[in-house]
């Protein structure tokens, strides 16, 4: 599952791009409420990642996090559905865009709390390996994460115990409109030799080339190595969220955007298939989501009876709010 | 009959869940040559894989525990000092506590806190004397607040065997008990039990205060029977058994170890009025609103819910009915 797979990795930012795309028709047409943070631009780190990961790996997103629960695997019907709040999404509706969750794939959750989910994953990982498995995990996190202490704490503990975490930096250059420049003192790949974990700057726009970085670092992981750091050079070619749709927030010079979107993930994986095969992968995704589509509309909204459902796993039940 | 300590029972509850269940671990800081007194003997028996010593890093480490939950594990994670709640409050609020439903119910975060030493210590100050179990008592994490050995061992056991992250409160002024133990057993969370029966006022106290009310229930014995009830839980509450009680004795008096604004206090009040049609107005005695414990010991003292306050709520309640 770690070669090189150019058709594959194609699929994979292809379904991210589309689904995405297709998404925001959604909350464009009311279908989604509340909104997305679109992973536009960006998808060929969640692909690259997750082409060098197994099944039983362990992944957490963020709160721009569908790229992440797609490429691991999670059925995109599925995560549509949850997306449109419906019972039959992977969390039944009760996580929406931001905790989007497949525990069957290995996605502990996407988590909408910046910086929060590397110390939760290196948990995760750690339990299961003092279980036996040979598992290795990624999270995934944006440039704005690195000056969370949560984050900088995860990295020690990881580092200190040895758990084999790669901690993934998808720097898309701001955190919400706020530029690198104006938030990190030093570098982000320095935070990593602070620790002694090795790091490693990808071009994040390549899906292969992280796909190369990361079975690098997974192999050494697995042969008993410590976390690492891979710090994705992205950029964002939509808003930060789709509320940006309704109020165009100036933070990015126009020239910026449209050089950003000159190297497009999706069309560099897609270079290298030949137009037939592309055209196939093309037809197919499509296929695949208007179906997605067609699933996630019909499925039904959740009960509003059942809205204190799995609150606890314990079977407590609560009190209700009403007098 | 053994005299077990509040401090061994703890003890005794983590290493037999621990040989037990392989999936307990524990997870604090100075654990492995037991700082707080609780974890001793643990690091020898059960080795450095369960016992895990963290360095200074609250955040990372309860989240740590959450992930390895999720991941299978039941961790045990001590606290030495109360007031680092505070500080972890975002991991266990937004996270331990929010996967179950966020995930629509693809996993359990069976997580303890433990925190041995809660609330005053007497000369520790502003940011170590906290006793914020009404926080999450307010956020929906089970809580519990064990007045005695038997229920310190009980209770930890039963948080451990809990799918529901669970914090446990082991207060300072109850930590130096002794008690006469003969069967050790688990306590049920969310069960309250009357310690001492009466027919004239019933007086609803946790944690160590359990022993105030007691006492004051003795001093106050000529004048008027007086019941205590000892929540042990604080969230679930044990509504049923509390309102049984105050059903047969129709007053009702809270003493309680937390600030008095949104206090447990508040919460149990508010929870009788609308059950039950009492005779008196109920009374409550907390800390003040805002607290930060001075000091000076008698200014520590001073802040904290005292027998003299206690005595003169029951009798007010027994005056104005």
């Amino acid at each position: 599952m770690t070669g090189a797979d150019p058709l594959r990795l194609y699929r994979t930012v292809r379904l991210i791009r589309r689904f995405e795309e297709r998404a925001i028709e959604l909350v464009h047409a009311g279908q989604i409420v509340g909104g997305i943070h679109p992973y536009l631009g960006q998808e060929g780190i969640a692909a690259g990642v997750c082409a060098a990961l197994d099944r039983e790996d362990l992944v957490t997103g963020t709160h721009r996090g569908h790229g992440h629960v797609l490429a691991k695997g999670a059925d995109p019907a599925r995560m549509l559905a949850e997306l449109c709040g419906r019972v039959t999404g992977l969390n039944r509706g009760r996580g929406g865009s931001m905790h989007a969750a497949d525990f069957g794939v290995g996605v502990l959750g996407a988590n909408a709390i910046v910086g929060a989910a590397g110390a939760i994953l290196t948990g995760a990982v750690w339990e299961r390996r003092r279980r036996g498995a040979g598992i290795v995990g990624a999270t995934f996190f944006g440039d704005g994460a690195v000056n969370e202490g949560m984050l900088l704490e995860a990295f020690n503990l990881a580092a200190l115990w040895r758990v084999p975490v790669l901690f993934v930096c998808e720097n898309n250059g701001y955190a919400t409109t706020m530029p690198v420049d104006g938030a990190v003192a030093g570098t982000i790949a320095g935070r990593a030799a602070a620790f002694g974990m090795p790091a490693t700057v990808v071009d994040g726009q390549d899906p292969e080339a992280v796909r190369e970085v990361t079975a690098a670092a997974v192999a050494r992981m697995r042969a008993g190595g410590g976390p690492e750091l891979v710090e994705a050079r992205t950029y964002r070619f939509d808003a930060h969220h789709t509320f940006e749709h309704q109020v165009r927030l100036d933070y990015r010079p126009p020239e910026e955007v449209a050089e950003g979107r000159s190297r497009d993930p999706v069309d560099i994986a897609g270079a290298r298939l030949d137009p037939a095969a592309r055209a196939a992968v093309d037809a197919a995704v499509e296929a695949e989501l208007d179906a997605a589509v067609e699933y996630a509309l019909a499925g039904p909204h959740p009960d509003p009876a059942t809205a204190l459902d799995h609150l606890y796993a314990s079977g407590l039940t609560a009190r209700t709010g009403g007098g | 009959m053994p005299r077990l300590s509040y401090r061994r029972a703890l003890t005794r509850a983590l290493a037999d869940e621990m040989t037990r269940d392989e999936s307990v671990v524990v997870l604090g800081e100075d654990i492995r040559v037991a700082a707080a007194n609780v974890t001793t003997g643990l690091l020898k028996k059960f080795g450095p894989e369960r016992v895990r010593d963290t360095p200074l890093s609250e955040q990372a480490f309860t989240s740590f525990a959450t992930g390895a939950a999720l991941a299978g594990a039941r961790p045990v994670v001590e606290f030495q000092i109360p007031s680092l709640l505070f500080l972890v409050f975002e991991q266990i609020v937004n996270h331990a506590h929010k996967f179950p439903l966020m995930t629509g119910g693809q996993c359990a975060v069976p997580v303890t806190y433990v925190v041995p030493g809660s609330g005053s210590r007497t000369g520790w100050a502003g940011q170590h004397s906290d006793h914020p179990y009404a926080l999450f008592a307010h956020v929906g994490v089970t809580t519990v607040v064990p007045a005695t050995p038997a229920d310190a061992y009980g209770l930890l056991v039963s948080a451990i065997r809990c799918d529901d992250p669970v914090v446990v409160f082991a207060p300072a002024g109850a930590l130096d008990l002794r008690a006469d133990v003969t069967d050790l057993a688990p306590v049920p969370l969310g069960r309250g039990v009357v310690r001492r029966s009466g027919t004239d006022v019933t007086v609803v106290a946790v944690g160590h205060l359990v022993h105030d009310a007691l006492a004051v229930a003795e001093e106050l014995a000529g004048q008027a029977s007086v019941e205590v009830f000892d929540p042990r839980t604080v969230y679930p509450f044990d509504w049923d058994g509390l309102v049984e009680s105050v059903s047969r004795t129709g007053r009702l008096v809270v003493v309680d170890d937390g600030n008095r604004s949104c206090g447990i206090a508040a919460e149990i009040i508010a929870t009788v009025v609308e059950r039950v049609r009492l005779a008196a107005p109920p009374r409550r005695v907390t800390r003040p609103d805002g607290a930060v414990l001075p000091f000076a010991p008698a200014l520590d003292r001073a802040v904290q819910p005292g027998r003299d306050q206690l005595t003169a709520a029951i009798q007010l309640t027994l005056k104005d009915g």
